[in-house]
């Protein structure tokens, strides 16, 4: 009877390990042609190059207009600013939300939740008209701004679902004391909640290093660029034949976001499963 | 639990005449409220003005209009949306989007469910399995993967140097146009990482007592599994569903960078939104791509309404 368990728990575990491989293995081979040369990156499927070559690297680095190194400062501009305006604006929402009584509240918090499912699409044009008669295009503000003013609206939801299951008697205790609302959102709520901005700070990190479609619209030159739209134009430029390099450069500009998984992880998988963010 | 479900719940009570409703007046801190509520909620009012509906609307009257960026918008009626539906291009890139929507989520939410099923109870290094599984959640919506599947799919990549090892020769897949759209199709059943972990969550609310009182009542395997987990998961698959249906609509950053921005090979990976972008970005054409975009939120707001109406007859909510 124990064996034939034991057995089972072997076999399970053997797929298991099988399937996560083929699942990445696309991902190692990544890394690993990033170090071979580029004739043979067509021909070898095996993730151990026969000889090491870093000079993928330095190729990639200075392939562009700019050296890497700059395009990855314009990212981390923009990733700080979004990080930054969505802490601050979601739970200041998030804060009325969840512990003040005002006039139409359940009417407001509707129209959040549902301006969540809004496509970026139906938006973007005039978008795009307003910044430029702001003389915003080709700066960072289009990316930034919006963020200090809680587009974000998933990130409201999850913090009103974090600061609704801190005791009430808490903030109630500090108003007994003289406590303002101010002083109840900063001393009290925001030390409780680190978890939760930490989950907000996490995915905002994450999708805005990975976002597209809006610094291909709003970042016009090289000088601005950001490191997708960078490696965007690194593929038009030299087309197939440099896999190498191309590779290299993903490589590098999935680090981050690597990082940021292996830290955040406990923090991603809780607002995944309380929120059904991605 | 989730946004979706506070929302349709938010719908139900209201009809009752809502608990948070208060029958007295509103007293002195109520109205203090009111002052800090302006305070805190600020930002997001403007950015919901400013941002998010103020453009919308806007939208909506640039979609009648023929502006361009250069010149003042000039009123054209419906015209804009009489083109679209002579535009050959659009109706492919509807077609293209539906294809991939249709059959790319239904089997991205199979695998998740499939292997949240298999990882579930009591497995030892469920953490590490998860871990794995979810990563390329969280990569696959960037240049650098994108950039690695049109390699991976090319004529010389990973696919075909495994398929020669075989001795079958493969071809392009990315640059065929039968093929191409099923590279991203398979790029998307890749990231069910993110459902998965849902689906976790949502397996472990399931209280263990339901199946030992099964077990006793000699209910096999395959019956607990039918008779107890699926009924007890099915507002978690609809959550998913609606959830992926509206973001896989949306695609955009794959089809851009394997296509090289055209959606080719000839408009098999046009998808809606990239066409939509060609029009507004490309050519400027922004009362065109305004009336895209209002019947891309019409095309979303129909397939989110047609699925909470049917999930009235598969959805199963216990309480």
């Amino acid at each position: 009877m124990l064996w034939r368990t034991r057995l089972r728990s072997i076999v399970r575990h053997a797929l298991l390990i099988a399937f996560g491989l083929v699942m990445l293995y696309p991902l190692l081979w990544m890394v690993s042609s990033s170090m071979k040369p580029n004739d043979i990156i067509f021909r070898d499927p095996s993730l151990l190059p026969a000889e090491w070559d870093l000079s993928n690297y330095t190729v990639g680095w200075n392939a562009l207009a700019h050296p890497f190194t700059h395009y990855l400062a314009n990212s981390a501009v923009v990733v700080v600013g979004a990080v930054l305006g969505n802490l601050i604006s979601c739970s200041m929402a998030a804060y009325a939300f969840a512990r003040l009584n005002f006039t139409g509240r359940r009417l407001w918090f509707a129209i959040m939740l549902m301006s969540i499912m809004l496509p970026i699409h139906v938006v973007i044009v005039p978008q795009y008209v307003l910044f430029s008669e702001l003389d915003w295009i080709n700066t960072f503000l289009p990316l930034i701004v919006p963020k200090f003013l809680a587009t974000d609206a998933f990130f409201i939801f999850l913090m009103v679902q974090f600061f609704r299951g801190i005791p009430k008697e808490l903030d109630e205790a500090a108003r007994l004391d003289g406590c303002g609302h101010i002083r109840i959102y900063a001393r009290i709520m925001m030390p409780l909640s680190l978890p939760a901005l930490a989950t907000t700070a996490i995915f905002t990190f994450i999708w805005t290093w990975n976002d597209f479609f809006g610094q291909l619209i709003f970042l016009t030159s090289p000088d601005m660029y950001t490191v997708p739209v960078a490696l965007r134009t690194f593929v038009d430029s030299t087309g197939s034949s440099n896999w190498g390099a191309l590779f290299a450069m993903s490589i590098v500009s999935l680090i981050p976001v690597f990082v940021v998984f292996l830290f955040g992880q406990k923090y991603l998988v809780k607002g995944i499963a309380t929120t059904g963010i991605k | 639990m989730s946004a979706l479900r506070e929302l349709s719940t938010m719908r139900r009570e209201s009809g009752r005449g809502g608990p948070g409703r208060r029958r007295r007046g509103r007293s002195a801190a109520e109205k203090g409220d009111n002052r800090a509520a302006v305070f805190f909620l600020a930002p997001w009012f403007i950015g919901l003005f400013v941002i998010t509906a103020g453009p919308l609307v806007a939208s909506l009257y640039l979609s009648f209009t023929d502006y361009n960026l250069l010149q003042d918008p000039n009123w054209i009626g419906w015209e804009n949306y009489v083109r679209m539906f002579a535009d050959e291009r659009l109706l492919n890139s509807l077609g293209v989007t539906f294809t991939y929507v249709l059959i790319s989520v239904p089997l991205q939410l199979a695998a998740a469910l499939l292997l949240a099923i298999v990882l579930d109870r009591g497995l030892r290094g469920l953490a590490i399995y998860r871990s794995v599984f979810y990563l390329p959640s969280l990569l696959g919506g960037s240049v650098a993967i994108a950039i690695l599947w049109r390699q991976v799919f090319g004529t010389n990549g990973l696919v075909n140097q495994f398929l020669a090892l075989l001795g079958i020769e493969g071809q392009g897949w990315v640059s065929h146009p039968d093929y191409a759209l099923g590279t991203l199709m398979i790029l998307n059943v890749w990231t069910f990482g993110a459902p998965m972990v849902i689906f976790l969550a949502g397996l472990r609310q399931i209280p263990e007592t339901y199946y030992e009182a099964a077990a006793i009542d000699g209910a096999s395997r395959a019956r607990r599994f039918r008779s107890i987990t699926l009924p007890l998961l099915t507002p978690i698959i609809f959550f998913n569903l609606v959830l992926q249906l509206i973001g896989a609509f949306q695609s955009f950053t794959q089809a851009f960078v394997v296509s090289g921005g055209t959606g080719g090979p000839a408009d098999s990976t046009l998808f809606y939104t990239l066409y939509l972008y060609q029009r507004g970005f490309g050519a400027f054409d922004m009362g065109y791509a305004s009336a895209m975009a209002w019947l891309l939120l019409v095309i979303i707001g129909g397939m989110t309404a047609v699925n909470f109406f049917a999930s009235k007859f598969w959805v199963f909510y216990g309480d």
